[in-house]
């Protein structure tokens, strides 16, 4: 029970900041109706730049620094790139995001260089927060949990309950109209994939010294965000967060219990085979939950295009 | 245009002519492995390694046959068989007989295929493969063959010097094993089961293999680890996997050693830094601390000018000079099956690292001294620059000299 306690912990620490990058990137659809599918690289940047800036100044200057660098980055990106390629329509925006994707990850690793980097957590979290069943919830991923949480709901807070919010959303359904109204629509295109970005890299940020900071980063989490943005609905926020604790949850939950399919074939009536290792069958008898873990995302991605298009809180086809 | 034709064909013809006859005195080995991509780091560290020994320890004691010079050759296979294979080629065709791989025992499966087929059709152009790094078993057991040569201590003799150790440690009761999902952690897992039976009545209470290079978030095994109350771990994982474990259990409350094969440089030992202090312990050839004063020179001497490199691979140091050996011993650099017999059987005195490796004749398995060592920051030759390095604690000499092989040699 306490390690199904701990498990529960972990996958939130996981599965919020899934939804960190997946927030960034479903706001960044809703608005322009365009899937980023750089945002990744974004997310690695995030990490390579606070790692860099963590050298001179330490953590916290680079917590802060990091985010706002990426931020301005990916509202140039949105300015001088993507609303240039916006009028030729969706498809050449997102082979645009396409190629930013490797272009930016080429440059990490041209300036970085190609093996891992040592960005550690600061010298002020490196304690054991409390510990449950033999295992311990370091400091630095309580800190994680606050950041993400933290993020969620002033992110909620703005959306809901400020102007600002109120004009996004408008030019969410109505871009025409809040035009019309005198707003700079643009402007806001450029805030939101800003914003979007920014919260890729801040991402990265927490993360990279938790999950280390490597070339293979961005490619390794780019696939599953879109797993979370897809699953919770295209432009759905409360979607997105859904979709990204149970993707935790889910991946959490197939790594940490080795049930196996003979346990299954042999509640179902077969014999568990002699000499398992010349069986014909044999990497059926032998494969385990854990082996299968990473593909279960993509099932689920399957199962809700299937029976739920519009994905779990999803309002348009996607 | 006909003029620049013109100067351009001249120039080509005349490299070409000036690039054969300044070269025709050098005996070149080609290097294959990967220099770009992903894996270019470790292949960049092997390639300045090779290039410094073959410098170093040849061509300024004056070279092979009285005065011809070791030239390395750097060909990049982009960690990719196929590419290898055409690199293989590529290197024959310039009049290359020595090829040097090492990264991924697959891509040496595939070379050493080739090499077999290539000298039984080709007499007058056989190639000798030096097989520096890739560690599966079978490469010197099922699949050996004449022209292929391991300078490495292979999986077995690695997990046959782990098991020693941790035999010889009490504590140990329970012991977890995990790998990735593929031949090389397949074989480190069945060696370890094997081994740890035959040495110790330790209880196995965890066997998995993960899938490589796909795994986020390691922290859901560490937890597994940690509840199965294993005292220590062995695990065959390299690159960002071996990272990713190390550091998930080191959070999780694991306080007890692990047991791996490729837990250091190539960035590795940098990014563990303080947190491997006391739980990384490695597996491999060549002691470097506590260093030696030749040994010390040699390093300082490879920092100056490959700043980058580390002395990572020590075998790499063998290899050049036991083929700069075999060669002067065969009397020629052409004469590759008179070099092959040359190479079997040898036994060669190292004097930069003290020690003797014998070349076993019945498979072409390297028999050397064979070292666990603790990574630390107590350490005269560090890796990736970082202060932390490792250092050997206990050694085994001649590591798995009777050991059995399946190999049934078909010499020419």
């Amino acid at each position: 029970m306490d390690l199904f306690i701990i498990n529960v912990i972990d996958g939130l620490i996981y599965g919020l900041l899934l939804f960190m990058l997946s927030s960034g990137l479903t706001l960044i659809f809703s608005m322009m109706g365009v899937l980023n599918l750089s945002h990744a690289a974004f997310y690695m940047l995030g990490a390579y730049l606070a790692y860099q800036i963590s050298i001179i100044t330490g953590f916290w200057v680079g917590l802060i620094v990091a985010p706002i660098l990426v931020t301005l980055l990916g509202a140039a990106v949105e300015r001088y790139g993507l609303r240039r390629v916006h009028q030729y329509g969706h498809v050449p925006e997102l082979i645009f995001t396409f190629g930013l994707f490797f272009v930016i990850e080429e440059l990490v690793q041209y300036i970085w260089g190609r093996s891992m980097v040592n960005y550690d957590s600061p010298e002020s979290l490196n304690f054991i927060a409390f510990s449950l069943a033999g295992g311990t919830i370091p400091a630095y991923k309580v800190f994680m949990l606050l950041v993400s949480v933290g993020i969620f709901v002033s992110l909620y807070y703005v959306l809901a309950r400020t102007r600002v919010g109120m004009i996004i959303q408008a030019a969410l359904s109505y871009p025409k109209t809040v035009e019309a109204l005198g707003h700079n629509v643009p402007l806001v295109f450029m805030g939101v994939f800003g914003v979007g970005t920014g919260l890729a890299g801040l991402a990265g940020v927490i993360a990279g010294p938790s999950l280390t900071t490597f070339p293979g980063m961005a490619f390794l989490l780019g696939s599953i965000v879109f797993v979370c943005v897809v699953v919770g609905g295209l432009g759905s926020l409360s979607g997105a967060f859904v979709a990204s604790l149970l993707i935790g949850w889910l991946q959490t939950f197939a790594a940490s219990y080795n049930i196996g399919a003979a346990d299954v074939l042999i509640a179902m009536g077969y014999e568990f085979p002699k000499d398992v290792y010349y069986h014909p069958w044999r990497d059926l008898w032998t494969l385990t939950l854990p082996q299968i873990g990473p593909i279960l995302p993509y099932i689920l991605l399957i199962l809700v295009l299937v029976f739920k298009p519009n994905g779990l809180f999803g309002k348009r086809e996607t | 245009m006909k003029l620049f034709k013109k100067i351009a064909s001249f120039v080509l013809a005349s490299g070409v002519f000036f690039s054969s006859s300044v070269f025709a005195d050098t005996v070149k080995i080609a290097f294959i492995d990967p220099l770009s991509g992903p894996f270019a780091t470790t292949g960049t560290i092997g390639l300045a390694e090779w290039k410094y020994a073959a410098e170093k320890l040849v061509n300024e004691k004056g070279g092979v046959l009285g005065g011809k010079k070791m030239e390395i050759v750097a060909l990049d296979n982009k960690m990719d068989g196929k590419e290898s294979l055409v690199q293989v080629q590529v290197a024959i065709d310039q009049g290359i007989r020595f090829i040097a791989q090492g990264n991924s025992s697959g891509i040496a499966n595939a070379i050493t295929d080739m090499v077999k087929k290539h000298n039984k059709r080709n007499p007058d152009k056989q190639v000798i493969f030096l097989n520096y790094s890739a560690v599966d078993p079978a490469l010197t057991n099922d699949k050996c063959q004449f022209w292929h040569f391991r300078f490495d201590a292979n999986a077995d003799i690695k997990m046959d010097v782990i098991t020693d150790v941790i035999a010889a440690t009490p504590d140990i009761k329970k012991m977890y094993l995990i790998g990735q999902d593929y031949s090389f952690g397949k074989a480190v897992a069945a060696a370890a089961e094997k081994y740890l039976a035959q040495k110790t009545s330790i209880e196995i209470v965890g066997n998995e293999l993960h899938p490589i290079g796909k795994v986020k978030d390691f922290t859901p095994y560490a937890r597994k680890i940690i509840a199965s109350g294993a005292d220590a771990i062995i695990t065959g994982n390299w690159g960002a996997d071996m990272v990713n474990l190390g550091r998930s259990v080191k959070e999780s409350g694991f306080d007890g050693p692990v047991y791996c094969y490729y837990c250091a440089t190539a960035g590795i030992t940098k990014t563990f830094g303080a947190t491997g202090k006391g739980m990384l312990n490695h597996v491999g050839e060549g002691k470097l601390n506590p260093v030696n004063p030749a040994l010390a020179a040699y390093n300082a001497g490879l920092k100056a000018k490959y700043p980058n490199a580390d002395m990572s691979q020590p075998r790499i140091t063998n290899a050049v000079q036991m083929v700069a050996k075999a060669i002067n011993e065969a009397g020629s650099a052409t004469d590759m099956k008179a070099i092959a017999y040359a190479l079997e059987g040898m036994e060669f005195e190292n004097e930069l690292l003290q020690t003797k490796v014998v070349m076993r004749a019945s498979d072409h398995q390297a028999i050397q001294n064979v070292h666990v060592g603790a990574h630390t920051d107590d350490v005269d030759i560090d890796f990736d620059n970082s202060g932390y390095g490792i250092k050997v604690y206990k050694s085994v000499e001649m590591a798995s000299m009777d050991s059995p092989t399946t190999c049934k040699m078909k010499r020419p």
